[in-house]
Parts: structure tokens; sequence; C-alpha cells
């Protein structure tokens, strides 16, 4: 399949040209966060205290990885279900995210909300986690390590495969088929 | 009576835990190949493609088929004509506490669902349903469910005189909704009759069956549910294209006069589960 071949930071002109339906790898950083640290990173908001990372431009994954197994960097990788992170997408937003990786349909205020911003959602390979560790050059916690699984990694992928979803003309690929 | 000892309870579910979670079984990869080879959409087919790479990456190189592990549903079948030496349903938490721990799997267990949410770091408890059979032997299912397609997971209690046709609306109607969020294309194990519980139960066990049903009516049931679900074009991942579903499979049971529930299993493309008879 013919693909776009991006690398981060991914700031706000390289999106223009992405569409719903578009092939895109991934080179570069990219940081996981789910559930728990979604809800963290909003306290830390609310509270007006230091974030882990700047969010500028930055790619978030929706993935919570099992144990790096002896020699490797990290275990397997794939996304988790976007719709729980959807009454966080707001806030994250606010602080610079250009791009969201998950899976799974989004609520309309995130769509909408990801044209005001100009910020992609893509979704990954569902359950093709072993496939997607092989993307995975290095990976760091960079914040909450006590949520083991849910704690915040900063990824160093190669080629990294996602599926644009919602781009920032409102084309929506689930919609579609 | 035969006696099975505990080291032998233990090292059989180990090894299903172990198995469950790094090869898939083998008529589940040859039907993501099969589904492959029928996609005419170029992202359909590479969707599939890679689906089917992860499996062979899984067992090569020992990394989990999903980061989600699951939570681990045992199906214990007790024989009548043996005793195990100790308690099973502590003899199995410890094989799977031990299991994930040494094979680097991901727990996802959290101790309490509203109040403790702080994962158990063992991935117990597992879920066990115990039944007594007649027979000299032990048999025990370890099955993988992961918790994006436990969450699209329904129940609808239809009155006894409902249509056929009104029950499968329902279940592709819930198909279709679910969409790319259980991750199809599905293996859908449906649950009719019994009561609420024992319609979700036997949705769990009926995914797990490798033929189709053994009754006619039912059999023909499975086959019209399956190309319905196939002509919604949600596709694989809900990406669009022709396999939304890839298997349906039916259990029934008695139920009362005023009763006739419909349990959905939904359970993602990685169907994940193995068993033993010892």
């Amino acid at each position: 399949m013919k693909t776009i071949d991006l690398y981060t930071p991914i700031i706000e002109s390289s999106i223009y040209h992405l569409k719903a339906g578009d092939f895109v790898t991934i080179s570069g950083t990219i940081y996981t966060a789910r559930d728990k640290a979604h809800k963290k990173i909003a306290e830390l908001v609310a509270q007006q205290k230091p974030l882990p990372i700047d969010f500028t431009n930055a790619v978030i994954y929706y993935a919570g990885p099992s144990p790096a197994p002896p020699g490797m960097p990290i275990g397997a990788i794939g996304p988790t279900t976007s719709y729980r992170m959807d009454a966080y997408t707001n806030i994250m937003l606010s602080l610079g995210v250009r791009m969201f990786i998950g899976k799974g349909s989004r609520n309309e205020e995130v769509k909408k909300l990801l044209v005001n911003h100009k910020a992609v959602y893509c979704s990954s390979f569902g359950g093709a986690a072993a496939y997607l560790n092989q993307c995975v050059v290095d990976a760091q916690i960079v914040a909450f390590e006590e949520f083991g699984p849910e704690a915040m990694y900063k990824l160093t992928v190669e080629k990294f495969p996602v599926i644009v979803i919602n781009d920032i003309y409102g084309g929506d690929l689930y919609a579609d088929v | 009576m035969r006696t099975i000892s505990q080291s032998k309870l233990y090292t059989a579910v180990y090894d299903l835990v172990v198995q469950a979670n790094f090869n898939l079984p083998e008529y589940v990869g040859q039907a993501l190949a099969t589904m492959q080879a029928s996609e005419q959409k170029p992202l359909a087919k590479e969707t599939l493609n890679i689906l089917i790479q992860n499996a062979h990456i899984a067992a090569q190189k020992h990394i989990p088929l999903c980061q989600d592990c699951g939570l681990v549903i045992v199906f214990l079948e007790i024989g009548t004509g043996v005793t195990i030496d100790g308690n099973p349903e502590s003899i199995i938490q410890n094989a799977v506490a031990d299991a994930y721990k040494n094979n680097y799997l991901r727990p996802s267990i959290v101790k309490d669902p509203l109040f403790d949410r702080t994962n158990t770091g063992t991935n117990t408890p597992a879920f066990i349903h115990t039944e007594i059979v007649d027979r000299g032997s032990v048999t025990i299912t370890v099955y993988l469910k992961g918790g994006g397609s436990e969450n699209m997971c329904s129940l609808k209690m239809f009155t006894p005189t409902a249509d056929i046709e009104e029950i499968i609306e329902y279940i592709i109607t819930t198909v279709k909704q679910a969409g790319p969020n259980p991750c199809p294309p599905l293996f859908l194990g449906i649950g009719i009759g019994g009561t609420a519980d024992v319609a979700m139960l036997n949705a769990k066990k009926a995914v797990l069956h490798k033929e189709p049903h053994p009754s006619e009516e039912y059999r023909k049931l499975e086959e019209v549910i399956l190309q319905r679900c196939n002509k919604t074009g949600v596709g694989p991942l809900g990406f669009g294209g022709n396999n939304t579903v890839a298997m349906v499979r039916i259990k029934e049971a008695p139920t009362h006069i005023a009763t006739l529930p419909v349990a959905l299993n939904l359970n993602c493309h990685s169907l994940r589960y193995r068993s033993i008879t010892i």
C-alpha cells in the first residue's frame, strides 16, 4: 500500500495533507498514556502543577505495554480502545498534542475538537502487539511508574504504522465504511 | 479412585496460560488466512496480513499476541472418578500468577471495580467455572479475554414470543455499533436460553467451539448471522471490508416459559485459548 512517512515532532503544516484512510508511518518519539495517566494529567493541569513532558506537537499513543522481556526494549505494544480517553481529549489538545494513536471510534465532540485544534486521530493495528513491538527501538518510563503497565513511556519508534481515522477536515474513516 | 497431584494440575494450567498467550490456535490462524484471501480492498487485505504476521512473530520471538494479556477465564470439568490432591481453585490461581510473572505477561486485574482500582500485579484472580462431569479425568480450558472486546458484550432479555428475525437484528446492530472497538474480525459466541447469567456463560463457552453447532437448525442460524454480520461492511479492525465476523457459534439452554435471554460474547480476532484433559 502507498504510505506517507512522517517524522516527529509533527508540526501543524505536516498534517494538512493527511486524509482519513491514509496509511502513515511514524518515526521518532511518541509517548504512551492511557486511562490512569490521562486522569492524572488532568489533575495536574487543574492544580497548575508541573507536567511530566512538553506536549507541544507531541504524539500520544493510547497503550499499556506488556513488560519488557530480557533483551527487548518493551513487550507487546498494541493500541487500547480510545473512547475511554474522550473526556480528556480537550485538555490534551489544549496542551498542544498534534496526534493521537489508539483504536476504535471517538465521540462527536472529539471529532470537532480535532478540527478546531488541527490535530489528527489515527488507529494503529489492534491486536497486532507483537508486530508493533518490532517498530520500537527504545522505551523509557517518563512518568507515573507506580501505575505499572499504565505508566507513561517515551518510545523511540521506526516506521510505526497507523491509519488516519479523523483528519483536520472532518473526515472519518469509520463513518465512511 | 484416581488421584491428580497438585503439581500435575499446576503444570497443566501454567502451560495452558503460556500457550494461549503466545500461540494462536491453528484453526484461528487458518481463518485469518482464508479471510485475507477473500478481501478485495487493499487496506482490509493489508490489515489481515499484519494480523497473520503478528501471530508468526508472537510464536517465533515469544512476544505476547496482544499487550492485553487478558483476564483469565478457566473452565474446569472435574470427573467423578478422580480426586485432586489439594484445593483446585488455589492451585489454579498460583499457576496463573506464576505464568504471568515468569513470562513477562501484562497483569490487568484491579482489586476492586469502584473503590480500589489498584493492579493486583499477578493477573489474579482468574475467574473459574467448575462443573462436575461423569468421567475419570479433569478437563481444563484457559480462555484469555481482552478488556476492549469484553466491554462490547451484550445481553438482552427477549419476550418468549419474539421473532427470530428480531434476535438476528439485535445481534447485527450490536456488532455494527461495536464497530472497530472489539478488534474485528470477531469470533462471536451467542448464548440463548437459560437465565441471564447462564446465557452469558454459554456465550463464553460457545465461542470456543471449533466446530459449528451439531443441530441443523442452529447451524443454519449461525450461518445466517455470519453472512448478515459480514454485510455490515465494518471489516477488519473497522477499516472497511467483507470480514467483520470470522465465526458464529451458538450454545442454547432450556429456559423459563416467560423468558428468552440472548447473550453476546464479542471476541477479537485473536481468539486465545487452550484445553487439556489430564
